[in-house]
């Protein structure tokens, strides 16, 4: 299990462009990849479900992992949140 | 999932319709309504008025009717008011006041210096206190929240669940196109009421019923298929789990073994159905859902059919000595 807590940092929040970029990036790896908003937990696989978050600017999320590739899965879905999901 | 805090603001802002109604609205002690309700129950503090404080359940909001009321009155009017100052002591959620009853001023001053909300509802005490269990057992119920869909079939309610990409969202779609009813897409929130009937719903009202189709994008049932093929929520009767046809796994062939699937502590009668190319999965989940309206009007397939079997087994075997091979008429 890897975990890591992330903070978005584009102005508009995870919308719909960001959630497909998410749901894209996790469904490479195999293993199971869950995001967590305070209690609300939803599979990071699944585009309506980022959505359904509705994360905004400056919330802090928590991504686990877990499987085979869990370090990569981590790393990979971390890296969209610090390039601020390519926006602004 | 744990409950996040449950104030009486929000159930001064509880969207409820007719029959649901609590028609509340608050006269005083509004800096109180940030309290927050812990306990989905109510109290009738007439013990509490006339002194006994033993075992006050002061967590509970506090309902009067017209006998506290009138209790309230006349203590006030014989200056009796040291029950009352022991009431607002302790850290009440609110006090209630049914049929439009109007609390006594002294009463209203206490509240507002201590900061107690005060609300008032034009409903009767019975009907007030039945329909605010009935709200607060759904809010206060236990919730989960599951990766799947939630459609209703031939008015049973399937939950279908599977890993990511098994095409459980194009199952779902090709039930809509014939008929049936789409609950929620991807998040399905279950909440557990009355301890053993599990509702769900989708998590999030705004998204609505939007699914997400591979190769089409985020598209809306409702707009599509009409207000026909949606539903709010529904009772979870059946899981209905897709998984990819593993050639070594044994499948069940007749029907006669019951699983089931322990979700927030209920036992639900659980499907596993191998996908694979040129199989139907829509189809095979409309017969699912009419078999179990079968079972549940006491006629169960598999073992009736069983049943017919033993019983041609026995008058066959019955028969047996009088029809040997070696007879010659």
């Amino acid at each position: 299990m890897t975990t890591k807590t992330v903070t978005i940092k584009n102005r508009a929040g995870i919308h719909a462009r960001p959630a497909a970029l998410i749901a894209q990036t996790a469904n490479r790896f195999a293993s199971e990849i869950l995001i967590e908003r305070e209690e609300t937990r939803i599979n990071a696989k699944s585009i309506m479900g980022i959505i359904t978050m509705a994360a905004s600017y400056n919330t802090q999320l928590t991504i686990r992992a877990d499987g085979a590739d869990e370090k990569e899965a981590v790393g990979a879905i971390e890296a969209l949140f610090e390039n601020k999901f390519e926006e602004d | 999932m744990a409950l996040k805090r449950f104030s009486v603001l929000d159930l001064l802002g509880l969207n409820l319709k007719e029959h649901d109604s609590l028609d509340l609205r608050c006269i005083c002690g509004r800096r109180g309504l940030v309290r927050d309700i812990t306990i989905p129950d109510l109290n009738r503090p007439g013990l509490a008025l006339s002194g006994f404080y033993d075992s006050f359940a002061y967590q509970r909001v506090q309902l009067f009717g017209r006998g506290e009321v009138a209790y309230l009155n006349k203590i006030i009017a014989e200056g009796r008011t040291e029950t009352i100052q022991q009431l607002f002591s302790y850290q009440l959620p609110c006090c209630i006041f049914t049929h439009s009853l109007e609390p006594p001023q002294a009463f209203i001053d206490m509240a507002e210096e201590t900061g107690c909300p005060v609300l008032q509802t034009g409903l009767e005490s019975s009907e007030f206190s039945s329909r605010l269990l009935r709200i607060m057992s759904n809010i206060f119920a236990p919730k989960i929240s599951i990766h799947g869909v939630l459609v209703e079939v031939y008015g049973l309610g399937i939950l279908i669940l599977g890993d990511s990409g098994v095409g459980k969202s194009e199952t779902a779609l090709e039930l809509i196109e014939r008929g049936h009813r789409l609950v929620a897409d991807d998040v399905v929130e279950i909440s557990c009421v009355n301890g053993n009937v599990l509702i769900g719903q989708g998590a999030n009202k705004i998204i609505g019923h939007h699914m997400e189709i591979r190769g089409l994008g985020i598209i809306n049932i409702t707009q599509l298929y009409g207000v026909g093929s949606i539903r709010e929520r529904k009772e979870v009767q059946i899981v209905a789990k897709l998984e990819e046809w593993d050639a070594n796994k044994v499948y069940d062939r007749l029907g006669t073994e019951a699983l089931t699937m322990e979700i927030l502590g209920v036992q639900v009668p659980k499907l596993e159905i191998p996908v694979k190319p040129g199989r139907n999965v829509p189809i095979i989940l409309e017969t699912a859902a009419m078999n179990e309206r079968l079972k549940s009007m006491g006629y169960f397939s598999a073992k009736e059919f069983n049943q017919n079997v033993l019983k041609w087994i026995e008058t066959d075997s019955a028969r047996a000595p009088y029809y040997s091979v070696d007879d010659s008429y």
